[in-house]
């Protein structure tokens, strides 16, 4: 458990994937992506809850915590990170705005901050589900949400999580696009960079 | 003699705070290296495959790295540890039986001589496969607060020709260990089980 979070982690979970060759032919360089995960108390489970602050706020250390997690996973210092994604999974006794509340309001902020820019909206899914829930993380370059090559998802799983009372949270990062894209769209060296798009 | 060719790596950690009791002061960190590669000896019954298990060697030896290095670099961090392989749906559950000495061998020499039996499981399987890795003390089979396993697995792996091998390695015994039995601290060490 992390001093002063607000969060009440029980687990942690980092992947991290590295394609060297697909259909026999050689990535080079080999492409790397890492998701960091965390599973948390949900304290909201249970019940109605209005006012979902204190899962925004969770959002927030989380952001920070798990985007750390993810590059230092990959040796990668923040700004060179090419693309990234969030998710959630929402244990039975939550609701899917629990991870809506964790997810969109404040997770962002501390993302872009490690990341040193993320001008492109971060994909995101999320669903309710129970232990061994697969999460598909979507991925997009983090400057430009249109470069195809990008495109992309990456599978966490953990066995025994979300129990019912717990969210997952995950967040991924990458170092490269998918492995051999080749179906064209636009290029990450044709990145304007003013408006996230293209 | 085939090459080992290698199509992706994937490493796992779990760092497990607690599970419904009191909180870890020093969290139990479990890790595992997966690597992907060809089958050889896909689509066809080969007779004479024990060579590749020299083949394996380095790889094995670069998994049990990896882990430790995962682990935060300390071998003497170390106190589980299990391997397994899926082969995928054109081998033979045998052509997962090549990992035991190189999956075995590597960790040994990379933990500086561990006594236990490395615990093991295999099995033949498509894409995204699920395998529970058995764990057990690196130098008494019999510690009960250290057996334990770890869920492995790739969305996209084993392709039909090929076969994930896989090692894994925890830092101690489950979060909340309480059903008796041997305990860490009572190894004779001399035959690998107590």
């Amino acid at each position: 458990m992390k001093d002063g979070l607000r969060a009440k982690i029980r687990k942690i979970a980092t992947f991290v994937e590295e394609t060297v060759t697909e259909m026999g032919r050689k990535v080079d360089p080999p492409t790397r992506r890492a998701a960091a995960v965390a599973v948390i108390e949900n304290p909201c489970a249970g019940r109605y809850v209005e006012d979902l602050s204190e899962l925004m706020t969770i959002g927030e250390e989380l952001g920070e915590l798990l985007t750390q997690r993810a590059i230092a996973a990959l040796g990668l210092d923040g700004p060179s990170a090419e693309s990234y994604g969030k998710a959630a999974a929402v244990g039975e006794n939550g609701e899917l705005e629990h991870a809506a509340a964790i997810l969109h309001p404040k997770l962002g902020t501390p993302v872009r901050r490690v990341l040193g820019k993320g001008a492109a909206l971060i994909p995101s899914s999320k669903k309710r589900g129970g232990l061994g829930v697969v999460l598909d993380i979507p991925l997009g370059h983090k400057d430009a949400a249109f470069v195809r090559s990008h495109f992309d998802g990456m599978e966490v799983r953990i066995s025994d999580a979300p129990r019912a009372n717990e969210i997952m949270v995950a967040i991924a990062v990458t170092d490269s696009g998918r492995p051999l894209a080749r179906v064209g769209g636009l290029t990450k060296d044709q990145i304007k960079g003013d408006d996230g798009l293209r | 003699m085939p090459e080992v060719q290698i199509r992706k790596r994937l490493s796992l950690v779990e760092e497990i705070f607690h599970e419904g009791g009191p909180i870890a002061s020093k969290p139990l960190r479990r890790a595992a290296a997966l690597v992907v590669i060809r089958n050889p000896y896909a689509r066809a019954y080969v007779e004479t495959i024990e060579a590749f298990m020299d083949d394996l060697k380095p790889l094995g030896l670069e998994m049990a790295r990896s882990v430790v290095g995962a682990l935060g670099g300390d071998p003497k961090l170390v106190e589980g540890y299990g391997k397994g392989a899926i082969v995928g749906s054109t081998g033979e559950l045998e052509h997962g039986a090549l990992w035991h000495v190189p999956g075995g061998y590597a960790m040994r020499e990379v933990l500086g001589g561990a006594k236990a039996i490395v615990a093991s499981t295999k099995k033949v399987g498509g894409p995204g496969t699920r395998l529970d890795i058995p764990i057990t003390h690196i130098n008494a089979s019999y510690v009960r607060s250290h057996f334990d396993s770890m869920e492995v697995g790739i969305a996209d792996a084993p392709r039909a020709d090929e076969i994930v091998l896989a090692l894994v390695m925890t830092t101690g015994p489950r979060v909340h260990a309480r059903v008796g039995g041997l305990k860490a601290s009572e190894i004779k060490g001399e035959d690998g089980l107590r």
